[in-house]
C-alpha cells in the first residue's frame, strides 16, 4: 500500500501543509486535496494550459507535475492573484475586455499572463501571442485576450510594483526557505 | 453601425437608438466569480459519501459484445458499484422531441451504455463506482469484454458502398419515402423546385464540383461531466455542465423510464459547448450507479473519451452544381449532401440542406440529403450545424463562376443575393434578412479596398478570399422571473445556462426596461425546479428568446410598479406612466418616482412585486456572415499563415457588443481551425489516430492574427429590441473564405478540408 | 384555402403536385383534409395527435409553435420542414 506523504509548500503566499499520494498531480491537489478548484483540468496531459500555475518562477501545467514536488517551493493559482486591496490589473481587464466567455480556460490565462508581465511588461502583441501559445482558448479566438494583455501591459508604470504590490511580492519570497 | 430599418415596436430602432443600457458594455454580472476562480463549474462540485466514477470504453470501432465479466472487478476492495448495459433501464425505441432536436430513446441509451454491440471506438461498455478515482480505474482494469470484432466503416462513402457492412440491424432506412433495410442510410430526403433540367439547359455556364469535409470536435475545454444521487424515494437529482438543463432532464429521464419531474437537474457554470453539451453523457450512467451503491457518483470523463465518444460534427460530402445565364444570374442549382451522423442516425444535414443555397435567389432548385451511419461517435450539434459544409461548397462554386465570367466576388453575389420576399430552395419565403446588407459593407470594408501585396518574403503566396454564411436562429421556450427588492434592484431567475456571457445580455434587457442600471439587475441561472421549461442555451437563441422572456417579465413589472405608484397618488393606475426609469402622474408632473424611490414603498403598497414572462418563438429569421480573409502559404512548408481576417455580420441589435464581438470572433477562429488543421484522423480499424491537444491541432494564440468584426445591425422586426441570433453564423463562412484566399494565393481550389499542409504542398506539387 | 407545398417524400400520394389548395382554419383541420385528398398523408406527419418529432410546419413565413392548433390565415403558405436545430 502507497502512503501519502507529508507536503509542506507555500500556497498564495500562506504557508501550507497537506498529504499526498506520490502519484497524484499538482492538479489533483490542489483540486481534492486541498480544494482550491480555480484551476481547471481541459486534458490532464500537459496540452490546454487550463491548469496553468506558477511554481517559484516557472509556470507549468499543473497535470503535468506531482504534487509531492512543491514541498519547499511558492506555488501561485488563481485564487492567489487578488489581494485584499482589490483584483490583480489582469483580472479588471479581462472584465472590462470581455475577455472570456465560458470562462474555462481564465484562470490559466491569467496565471500566465501575469508571469509574462512580470518579466515583461512591455511585451508586444507578438511576445503575448508567443507566451500564451500553450493554453488554449476555443470561445473567443484570442483577440480580446491578448488586447487585455496588452492593455494592462501598456499601462503598467516602469517601476511596476506600487508599494502594496511589492510588500505582497516580498512577502511569500521570505517565507520560502 | 449601419441600418434605418422598419422600427420594431413603433419606437424609432436604428443606429442612433435612444437606449440607456442596450448598446453600452458594463461588466458580466459573472464575470468577478470567473476571473477570481470561485466560479463551480461541474468538475468543482462535492457532495458529501460522494462516490467516484470511471467508465470503461469499447477500444474497437464496431464489435459485438458477447460477455462482460466484472466478477473481480465487484471484489476489488473501495469498489462500491459495476454496471453494464444490462443494468440500463429499457428505454423506448420512440423518439423524443427534446425541445432542440428529436432523439431516439434506445439509441440514446445505448450511446451512453450499448448492451450488445458497439458501434464506435470509445462506446461505454461498463462502468465503476468506487471509493476514490484511483480505485475506480483500477477496477476498470478487472474487467473482461469478448468482442467479437466487425470491419469498421469510417465515412459516407464506405457506409454507402455495395456489400458494406450493416451497423444497425434494426435500422430501417426512409430513402424518400420508401423503407429501406439492411442499410446504413438512415435517410435520404429531397427539395424540388422548378424546373432544374430547364434552369441547366438555359444556363450559359455551370460549374459542378464534390467538396469532402472530415469529422471535426467542438474542442471545449472543459471536458464533460455529471454527478448524481438516485435517492430512496426515487428522485433522481443531477449536477452537470449542460447548455440546456431542461433538456438534459428530458433525455435522462426518458433513458432512466422516470416521469421529467422526478429527476432534478442542477446546471453547473459550464466551460464551453458549441452544440457538443446538449446530449446527455455520463449523466445517466452515473445515475444508474448511484441507485446501486446508494451514493452520489460523479463521472468526469477525460480528454481522449471527450474526442472518441462525444461531438463531433460529421465529415461528408457535398456535392454542388450552380447554372448561370451570360449576366451572371443564376438559374439552377443542384446539390447533393451526405453526412455521417456516427453509430447510430441524427445528423445535421436537414440543417445543412435548409441552408446550401440559402444565401442566393436561384428559381430551379433541387436539394438531395442523406444522413449516414458510420462508425464514429454519435454526431451532434456544432454551431450552426451543417452550414459550414455547404458554405464550403456553395461558396467554392461561386467564387469559381464570378472568376470565370469575370466579375467582382461581391457584385456577383450581390446580383443573386436573397432578400426578403425570395423564396428559400426548401419552400419557405424569407422574411427581412440582411445578406445584402453585409455584402454592401464588406464591399465597403477597409479590409476589403486595402490592397494585398501578393508576393510575401521568401517566396511566400499571398491570396484574399471571400464567402457567405447563413444560419436560422431558433426561437422555441424561456421562462424569466424578475422580483423587485425593496433598495431599487431587481433580481432575475432565468434557466438559460450561460456559456458565453449570457446573464449580462439578459439582464440589460431586463434594465433596459426597467430603467436602471444593469449592474443593479443581479441575474441568476437556476435549476430545472426553480423556473419554468427553457430551452438549451444553443441555436443562437438565448439573447433572443430568453431576452424577450426578460422583457416580458420587466413590462409585467412596471405594470404592477405603476398600480403601487396610483396607489400612492390615489389616481387610477392609467393615469401613471412610466419613462425613463421614472413613474409620473400625466396630471400632474410634480408627482413623480424614480424606479428606486417606488420600489422603497413596496411594503405600503400591497408588499412584494415579481412577475413572470414566458414565450415560445418562432425563429429569430436567419443571419448572414460575410468573411475576408489574407492568407499567406509557405511553398516550402504547406503551411497557410492568416494574416488579416475580418467578419462582417447582421446582428440585428448588439446588446453587449464586446460578448457580440466576441462570439463572431470565436466562430471564425473555430471555422480557421476547420478550414487548415483539424480533422478526425481514423486508422484502418476505425480508431481515431490523434485524441489529444497536441495532435488534434486547434488554433492557438501564435497562429491567428487579430479579428475585425464588423457589426450591423438590421433590427429584427420580431423582437422588441431587434435582436436576432448571433453566436452560429461566424462558423458558416470560414472554410469557405480561406479555401478561395489559397485560391487567389497559389491558383489552386481546395476541395477537401482541412487544407492542411500536406494537402497543399499535394496540390502545388500536381499543378507544377 | 391554404397553399400546402408538398414535400418530396409526399409527392407521389399528392399525385405528382408539388402544391395543394386545402382548406382548413386550423393546421389540424388542413391535415384532415390533406388525409381525405390524399390518403397516407396524415401518418408522414402527425404522431399521437401532435407534428411528429424532428419536423417542423412552416405557416407563412415562420416556423409555428402551436402545432396542429396554429390558426391559418386564408391563401396562407403551409411548408413540412425538419426542425432545426442549432449548436
Amino acid at each position: 500500500m502507497v502512503e501519502k506523504v507529508h507536503v509542506r509548500t507555500t500556497l498564495n503566499g500562506e504557508p501550507t501543509e497537506f498529504l499526498v499520494y506520490p502519484y497524484q498531480s499538482l492538479l489533483e491537489t490542489l483540486r481534492e486535496v486541498i480544494g482550491l478548484t480555480g484551476t481547471k483540468e481541459g486534458c490532464n496531459d500537459g496540452n490546454c494550459g487550463a491548469c496553468t500555475v506558477q511554481v517559484d518562477d516557472r509556470i507549468v501545467d499543473s497535470c503535468l507535475v506531482l504534487g509531492v514536488e512543491v514541498e519547499g517551493k511558492k506555488v501561485t493559482t488563481v485564487e492567489g492573484l487578488a489581494t485584499p486591496a482589490g483584483l490583480h490589473p489582469l483580472q479588471q481587464a479581462f472584465l472590462e475586455e470581455a475577455s472570456l466567455q465560458c470562462g474555462i480556460c481564465t484562470p490559466g490565462f491569467l496565471v500566465a499572463s501575469k508571469a509574462l508581465l512580470d518579466r515583461e511588461p512591455k511585451a508586444d502583441e507578438h511576445r503575448i501571442r508567443h507566451w500564451l501559445a500553450g493554453n488554449l482558448c476555443r470561445c473567443t479566438g484570442y483577440d480580446k485576450i491578448i488586447r487585455a494583455v496588452q492593455k494592462v501591459g501598456a499601462t503598467s508604470k516602469p517601476a511596476r510594483a506600487t508599494a502594496a504590490q511589492a510588500t505582497a511580492k516580498r512577502r511569500p519570497a521570505g517565507a520560502r526557505k | 453601425m449601419v441600418a434605418t430599418r422598419k422600427p420594431a415596436t413603433g419606437r424609432p430602432v436604428n443606429g442612433k437608438h435612444n437606449y440607456k443600457v442596450i448598446g453600452t458594455r458594463p461588466i458580466r454580472h459573472d464575470g468577478l466569480d470567473k476571473v477570481t476562480g470561485r466560479a463551480i463549474y461541474g468538475a468543482d462540485i462535492k457532495l458529501p459519501g460522494l462516490a467516484h466514477g470511471a467508465v470503461l470504453r469499447s477500444p474497437h470501432a464496431h464489435a459485438i459484445i458477447k460477455k462482460v465479466d466484472t466478477s473481480r472487478a465487484e471484489k476489488l476492495a473501495g469498489v462500491y458499484a459495476v454496471i453494464t448495459g444490462a443494468d440500463m433501464p429499457k428505454a423506448d425505441n420512440r423518439e423524443v422531441d427534446l425541445g432542440e432536436g428529436a432523439a431516439n430513446l434506445k439509441w440514446a441509451s445505448n450511446n451512453v451504455m450499448a448492451d450488445d454491440k458497439v458501434n464506435y471506438r470509445g462506446q461505454p461498455v461498463a462502468a465503476v463506482a468506487a471509493v476514490d478515482q484511483n480505485t475506480a480505474l483500477q477496477a476498470l482494469g478487472l474487467i473482461k469484454v469478448d468482442y467479437e470484432v466487425l470491419p469498421a466503416v469510417r465515412d459516407v462513402r464506405e457506409a454507402m458502398a455495395k456489400g458494406a457492412p450493416v451497423i444497425l440491424s434494426g435500422l430501417v432506412g426512409d430513402d424518400l419515402g420508401k423503407k429501406v433495410k439492411n442499410t446504413n442510410m438512415a435517410r435520404h430526403f429531397r427539395h424540388e423546385f422548378g424546373n432544374l433540367d430547364e434552369g441547366f439547359k438555359k444556363s450559359k455556364l455551370v460549374v459542378e464540383h464534390e467538396y469532402e469535409l472530415a469529422t471535426v470536435h467542438q474542442g471545449y475545454i472543459e471536458p464533460h461531466n455529471a454527478t448524481a444521487q438516485w435517492t430512496a424515494d426515487n428522485r433522481v437529482t443531477v449536477w452537470t455542465s449542460t447548455q440546456g438543463a431542461f433538456a438534459a432532464r428530458r433525455q435522462i429521464a426518458g433513458i432512466l423510464r422516470l416521469d421529467d419531474s422526478r429527476v432534478k437537474v442542477i446546471p453547473l457554470e459550464i466551460g464551453g459547448g458549441f452544440g457538443g453539451k446538449i446530449p446527455v453523457y455520463g449523466e445517466p450512467v452515473a445515475a444508474v450507479l448511484s441507485r446501486k451503491c446508494a451514493r452520489p457518483v460523479k463521472l468526469l470523463m477525460d480528454r481522449k473519451a471527450v474526442f472518441e465518444s462525444t461531438g463531433p460534427t460529421p465529415g461528408g460530402t457535398v456535392k454542388v452544381k450552380i447554372g448561370v445565364d451570360a449576366k451572371g444570374k443564376m438559374l439552377a442549382a443542384d446539390a447533393d449532401i451526405r453526412f455521417e451522423s456516427g453509430g447510430y442516425p441524427g445528423s445535421p444535414v436537414g440543417a445543412g440542406a435548409m441552408c446550401v443555397f440559402a444565401a442566393y435567389n436561384i428559381p430551379n432548385t433541387r436539394i438531395d440529403g442523406y444522413d449516414i451511419v458510420t462508425n464514429k461517435p454519435k454526431s451532434a450539434a456544432y454551431r450552426a450545424p451543417g452550414s459550414t459544409h455547404v458554405a464550403f461548397a456553395t461558396e467554392g462554386v461561386v467564387d469559381e463562376i464570378a472568376e470565370k465570367l469575370g466579375m467582382d466576388k461581391i457584385d456577383f453575389r450581390m446580383m443573386n443575393s436573397a432578400k426578403e420576399g425570395t423564396r428559400r430552395a426548401d419552400g419557405p419565403i424569407f422574411p427581412k434578412i440582411g445578406h445584402e446588407e453585409c455584402l454592401a459593407a464588406a464591399k465597403n470594408s477597409p479590409h476589403w479596398k486595402s490592397k494585398l501585396v501578393k508576393n510575401g518574403p521568401n517566396g511566400k503566396k499571398r491570396g484574399r478570399g471571400i464567402a457567405s454564411g447563413y444560419w436560422f436562429n431558433i426561437g422555441l421556450k424561456s421562462v424569466v422571473t424578475i422580483s423587485v427588492n425593496t433598495d431599487g434592484t431587481a433580481a432575475l431567475v432565468e434557466g438559460s445556462t450561460d456559456i458565453g456571457g449570457s446573464r449580462a445580455s439578459i439582464a440589460m434587457q431586463a434594465a433596459e426596461v426597467l430603467g436602471i442600471p444593469a449592474e443593479d439587475v443581479r441575474p441568476v441561472v437556476v435549476d430545472t425546479e426553480s423556473i419554468g421549461y427553457t430551452d438549451v442555451t444553443g441555436g443562437s437563441r438565448t439573447c433572443y428568446a430568453t431576452g424577450y422572456a426578460a422583457y416580458n417579465a420587466a413590462q409585467s413589472v412596471v405594470s404592477i410598479l405603476k398600480e403601487r405608484a396610483a396607489k400612492l397618488w390615489d389616481i387610477k393606475s392609467n393615469d401613471v406612466d412610466f419613462k425613463d426609469g421614472v413613474f409620473f402622474n400625466k396630471s400632474d408632473a410634480e408627482l413623480k418616482l424614480t424606479f428606486k424611490q417606488l420600489a422603497k414603498k413596496l411594503d405600503e403598497t400591497g408588499g412584494p412585486v415579481s412577475a413572470t414572462g414566458s414565450v415560445d418563438l418562432s425563429a429569430a429569421g436567419g443571419g448572414y456572415g460575410i468573411h475576408i480573409a489574407d492568407v499567406e502559404v509557405d511553398p516550402e512548408t504547406g503551411k497557410t499563415d492568416v494574416l488579416r481576417y475580418t467578419a462582417i455580420q447582421d446582428v440585428g441589435r448588439a446588446i453587449h457588443p464586446s460578448y457580440v464581438e466576441g462570439q463572431i470572433q470565436g466562430g471564425a477562429v473555430q471555422g480557421i481551425g476547420w478550414a487548415l488543421n483539424e480533422e478526425y484522423f481514423m486508422d484502418q480499424q476505425g480508431r481515431m489516430s490523434n485524441s489529444s491537444f497536441l495532435d488534434y491541432r486547434m488554433p492557438t494564440t501564435l497562429d491567428l492574427p487579430m479579428i475585425e468584426t464588423i457589426v450591423l445591425e438590421v433590427p429584427n422586426p420580431i423582437h422588441p429590441f431587434g435582436v436576432r441570433g448571433v453566436g452560429e453564423t461566424p462558423i458558416a463562412p470560414p472554410v469557405a473564405t480561406i479555401a478561395n484566399a489559397l485560391y487567389d494565393a497559389v491558383g489552386v481550389r481546395f476541395r477537401q478540408a482541412p487544407m492542411k499542409p500536406g494537402r497543399v504542398m499535394e496540390a502545388l506539387a500536381g499543378k507544377k | 384555402m391554404a397553399r400546402v407545398f408538398v414535400p418530396y417524400n409526399m409527392r407521389k400520394l399528392a399525385g405528382g403536385k408539388t402544391e395543394v389548395n386545402v382548406p382548413g382554419k386550423t393546421l389540424r383541420e388542413l391535415i384532415e383534409n390533406l388525409e381525405a385528398r390524399f390518403p397516407g398523408m396524415k401518418e408522414l406527419i402527425v404522431e399521437d395527435d401532435r407534428l411528429k418529432p424532428g419536423l417542423a410546419a412552416i405557416v407563412g413565413e415562420q416556423p409555428t409553435r402551436q402545432g396542429l392548433m396554429t390558426k391559418l390565415e386564408p391563401e396562407t403558405e403551409v411548408h413540412f420542414l425538419p426542425a432545426i436545430s442549432g449548436g
